[in-house]
């Protein structure tokens, strides 16, 4: 449901550990709000969602910790620099024994070694979304949620990211992942929207 | 705990050096409350009495507009570049993330404003015994201002034309610490009763804005960004 307008209904999912699941359909269908609704930051009108067996809504910080959500917005700051953005990223999501790669090396991994010190508004698009993408590596959470996550990326880092979110699923994660663009990954599931959505006027 | 404590910390650090590097904005607000209240003795003339009789006001009102001003940037970039959406992911409390945000947003604009008000107090012909009240009243003050203002700050994001709607629903909140604030002020002055009274009533003021405002407008954050 968005505004008065139900997107879908009947709609039922699951994952498993070490899943992937490949969300499609064509544009306005709700993709964008099904992953917002999945990973918490909206409520759907009906239904539930469950993690471990238990409701989002009941677990509320505990399910949030488990998720990395990367969305259409890069949520990094222009002021502060690359290596700055990821830092205190880590500093304020992560709780202890969560704590993944350093800022520096989740740089290297996506390339922006070199960028470490430049304000994030003089980064390029691609940039900006590699420096985004690099959240999940300081992250570690088991979910990762990725809305359109290839876009403004070049062949070499869509390569790169696939190989990341295989990596991810090898060690048991968990990726829920929107986008148009074909990409290559393993033992990834589709997952047809359309199927679940209302006849449209 | 401590994770919870180092993540408002490192809120606040972050919060302080964006601030920083975007120093423009701190700026207009104290700005505007160094002109606002040089205007007066402009428009009013150079009679020491009738000055000292606006003095309180003129300062609190001024103040008043200025934090007003300044609510705009407390959640505006975040929400335009999307790391508020992330904020709201985070395995705390949002509350608590929201109240380190107020917090650094006070330190560089309610606390310079506070500071600074002695040098403007003496422009406006107010006695020196009146200045450690109009001192003591503004840092009990601002951050009300500032921790009520962030609940229509977070309400009105995304909706155009917010910065007045802010105005507009905040303003008719802060008439109670206005009128506390100056009576303070116009008291010590010498024109009504202690000021004691009203700067005890100014601390309550601001121990409720602390407890509720915080979780308010985490919770206005989640409306505005489903």
């Amino acid at each position: 449901m968005r505004g008065d307008r139900t997107l879908f209904a009947g709609l039922s999912l699951d994952l498993a550990p070490g899943e992937a699941l490949h969300v499609r359909g064509p544009n306005g269908l709700g993709k964008t709000t099904l992953l917002r609704a999945l990973c918490g930051l909206s409520r759907p009108m009906r239904g539930e969602i469950r993690w471990r067996g238990q409701k989002v809504s009941d677990l509320g910080e505990e399910f949030t910790a488990e998720v990395a959500y990367v969305g259409h917005l890069n949520g990094i700051q222009g002021d502060l620099t690359a290596s700055e953005n990821l830092r205190l990223t880590s500093q304020i999501f992560t709780r202890r024994k969560q704590q993944g790669v350093s800022a520096g090396e989740a740089l290297e991994r996506v390339g922006l070694r070199a960028q470490a010190d430049r304000p994030a508004r003089h980064l390029s698009q691609g940039q900006k979304r590699r420096l985004a993408l690099a959240r999940l590596l300081v992250l570690r959470r088991p979910l990762w949620v990725l809305d359109e996550p290839f876009t403004a990326l070049d062949m070499a880092s869509v390569a790169s990211l696939s190989c990341l979110i295989g990596e991810h699923m090898a060690t048991g994660g968990l990726a829920l992942i929107v986008s148009h663009q074909a990409f290559d990954l393993p033992g990834i599931r589709d997952f047809e929207l359309a199927h679940y959505c209302k006849a449209r006027k | 705990m401590a994770g919870l404590l180092g993540a408002m910390r490192a809120v606040f650090v972050r919060e302080l050096l964006v601030f920083w590097r975007r120093s423009t904005e701190v700026m207009t607000a104290l700005v505007f409350f160094v002109i606002v209240t040089t205007l007066f003795p402009l428009a009013i003339g150079p009679e020491r009495r009738e000055l000292m009789l606006v003095a309180p006001g003129v300062l609190w009102v001024a103040a008043l507009l200025a934090t007003t001003l300044s609510l705009n940037h407390l959640f505006a970039s975040d929400y335009q570049d999307g790391s508020l959406e992330q904020m709201l992911m985070s395995p705390y409390p949002l509350s608590a993330m929201v109240f380190s945000k107020i917090a650094a947003h006070w330190v560089l604009t309610g606390l310079p404003l506070a500071l600074l008000s002695p040098l403007l107090a003496i422009q406006l012909a107010l006695p020196m015994k009146a200045i450690g009240t109009l001192v003591g009243s503004l840092l009990l003050g601002t951050p009300t201002l500032t921790l009520i203002g962030a609940v229509p700050a977070a309400l009105t994001l995304g909706v155009r034309g917010g910065g007045v709607l802010v105005s507009l629903l905040v303003l008719p909140l802060y008439t109670p610490v206005l009128i506390f604030g100056a009576e303070a002020v116009a008291a010590s002055a010498g024109q009504g009763f202690a000021s004691v009274a009203h700067l005890s009533l100014l601390g309550a003021f601001l121990a409720l804005a602390l407890s509720f405002a915080p979780w308010a407008s985490s919770a206005a954050l989640r409306v505005s960004l489903d």
